[in-house]
């Protein structure tokens, strides 16, 4: 019998022959990262009592979350953070303006085929679209993994999810994700590894990869993968120097459940509040009123998502009455969308351009929500008080669905739009 | 650890997330426990930092503590006094920053036979909570996750396993 991509990883990484699904594992990660919860995973790190982190090359550090900082309190747990970079010595600490973690990671060459990556953030399997093991941690749990380089874990039991089919015009891997999402529902992969295969995956870029592997997280799953091809290796290359050893699930391994899409007739999807499960496609919430309009975050702040929204709003201008946020995935995103033009498109167009970060997704700055007021969000989270005020509704779609209903004002089928 | 707890009960029902336990406008602003424990469940039950007391026990239903990593979600839990969560089911993330808390975290459907306001007793050692309507059973803890909680969290057991523990 063959073994899953967790299993095997997990087995390699663990010095065993072979794991089962509900052994624990003991293992060395090849990379912690932390962002702004830095400042505090240090003190409780200083709490247990050690005086260096076990390994510096481990940690990745970006501060994406409330950055630059809104006020003193912020402005206070960045320098804690700097400080202990400089005290511990860690060499990739990407600072202010750099982006997002789960987009700076990578493009740094942190992430790579049969790397485990643990993280203190919920989206951290992001980084299993390159083939990586990756799953989110707690604060103290970061904190005892730079005390002690290892971790524990549990060996997962693993869902295949095949994707058949070819998608249609304006609609993306959001639509794919949010579809999965409504059909599991929010606990549908509940400590499960993910493996996404088929021909709708091999026909996707490593930013359509990357959106679905970051929403994973909202089945609950630990982790999710893409197996790696010639994809992968060509967006790796320059960016991974060092060698590495893909792990690739084995043809007859043993999946707690095999589910199938075909993506060919999917119409563009939407979450709506409050719950990320809660998914309709759109022609249920055409013509719903907007306030806001989010195009960016960990899940859809990538070059082919701006410039998607951007074909739709090139010399157009956005509904009066309605703020267009728009955050580049971090500052490689951004150059690269001044250098395309697609900047002063979406800027003509009546967008507020806002540093690479996290923004307003989790309600802490740059855009929060009053109350009744309505957001569509390319965003992974569309929680009751997640932007701002409880009394505020988050819906959740495609930056092309996002670029579209910013023009009109309401929620607005991409497939209509000129 | 405790062998046996009982306690109040707080019922709640499916996917209760993490930004309605502890809104995410508070995570990087709010560091002190005992602030914390002042915003519990904010946005899900205003009564409840009102009138929980010490020893209550939530009572949930599939997928408590879903969404975001954030431990604060646990530690205001338990500095508001609450003495163990009992769930259908937990997300991942949430389930291990209970242990590293050493908030006792049990998993089983003794949701189904309780009421809010009802008192309810879990026996570690048996593997059963008792509520009005009947015994709930559930299976024990791993070894490794017993021995986090016994050292009582995941501090003191890395600071046991590092050699540094001054017991």
């Amino acid at each position: 019998m063959g073994y899953t991509f967790a299993e095997k990883i997990l087995a390699r990484r663990a010095g065993l022959a072979h794991v089962a699904p509900g052994q624990i594992v003991t293992v060395k990660p090849d990379r912690l990262l932390t962002h702004d919860n830095t400042a505090d995973i240090s003190r409780k790190f200083r709490k247990i009592g050690v005086d260096r982190v076990s390994d510096p090359q481990m940690n990745v550090i970006v501060l994406d979350h409330v950055v630059p900082a809104a006020d003193e309190t912020y402005a206070t747990n960045h320098k804690v953070i700097r400080e202990f970079v400089v005290e511990q010595g860690i060499p990739a600490f990407y600072d202010v303006g750099e982006g997002i973690c789960h987009q700076v990671l990578p493009e740094k060459g942190h992430a790579w085929p049969g790397a485990v990556i643990v993280g203190s953030d919920s989206h951290t399997p992001t980084h299993g679209a390159f083939g990586a093991f990756a799953a989110g941690i707690g604060r103290t749990e970061a904190a005892a993994v730079m005390a002690t380089g290892t971790i524990w874990l549990r060996v997962p039991e693993s869902i295949k999810i095949v994707l058949t089919g070819a998608l249609p015009p304006r609609v993306s891997a959001k639509d794919v994700i949010l579809h999965i999402i409504g059909r599991l529902k929010a606990d549908g992969a509940t400590y499960c590894s993910v493996e996404f295969m088929g021909e709708a995956i091999a026909a996707l870029s490593m930013s359509g990869r990357m959106t679905l592997t970051n929403m994973s997280a909202e089945m609950g799953a630990k982790n999710a993968v893409v197996a790696p091809d010639a994809i992968t290796r060509a967006w790796l290359e320059r960016r991974v120097t060092h060698p590495y050893e893909e792990v690739h699930a084995d043809p007859d391994a043993h999946y707690a459940r095999v589910l199938e899409f075909d993506v060919s007739d999917l119409a563009p999807q939407i979450a709506k509040p409050h719950t990320v499960d809660n998914v309709v496609p759109i022609t249920e919430v055409i013509g719903v009123r907007i306030d806001q309009a989010l195009l960016g975050t960990c899940t859809n702040g990538r070059l082919e998502d701006l410039r998607a929204a951007a074909g739709l709003l090139r010399g157009k201008h956005i509904a009066p009455n309605v703020r267009l946020l728009v955050l580049p995935a971090s500052r490689e995103v951004l150059l690269a969308a001044i250098s395309e033009g697609i900047v002063a498109d979406l800027v003509t167009a009546g967008a507020t351009l806002l540093n690479p970060g996290c923004g307003p997704c989790l309600g802490a700055h740059q855009g929060c929500m009053a109350p009744a007021e309505v957001t569509i969000s390319t965003a992974n989270r569309n929680f009751k008080g997640r932007m701002g005020s409880k009394n505020a509704f988050i819906y959740l779609g495609s930056p092309a669905t996002v670029a579209a209903s910013a023009l009109a004002g309401v929620i607005t089928d991409p497939r209509e739009a000129a | 650890m405790q062998t046996r707890i009982t306690g109040r009960v707080w019922k709640y029902g499916n996917d209760v997330n993490t930004d309605v336990i502890f809104p995410g406008k508070y995570t990087y602003s709010i560091s002190d426990p005992d602030e914390m424990a002042q915003h519990a469940l904010e946005d899900l039950d205003p009564d409840f930092v009102a009138q929980v007391q010490p020893g209550d026990i939530i009572v949930a239903s599939t997928n408590w503590g879903c969404g975001s990593s954030r431990e604060q979600a646990v530690i205001c839990l338990k500095r508001a006094g609450v003495g163990a969560i009992v769930a259908r089911s937990f997300a991942r993330i949430y389930f291990r920053n209970c242990i590293n808390h050493a908030l006792p975290i049990v998993t089983c459907d003794a949701v189904d036979g309780v009421q809010s306001g009802d008192t309810i007793t879990i026996d570690f050692a048996l593997g059963v909570v008792s509520t009005p309507k009947g015994d709930y059973a559930f299976p024990p803890y791993s070894p490794e996750v017993l021995e986090i909680l016994e050292d009582g969290g995941l501090i003191p057991h890395a600071q046991k396993v590092l050699g540094i523990l001054k017991t």
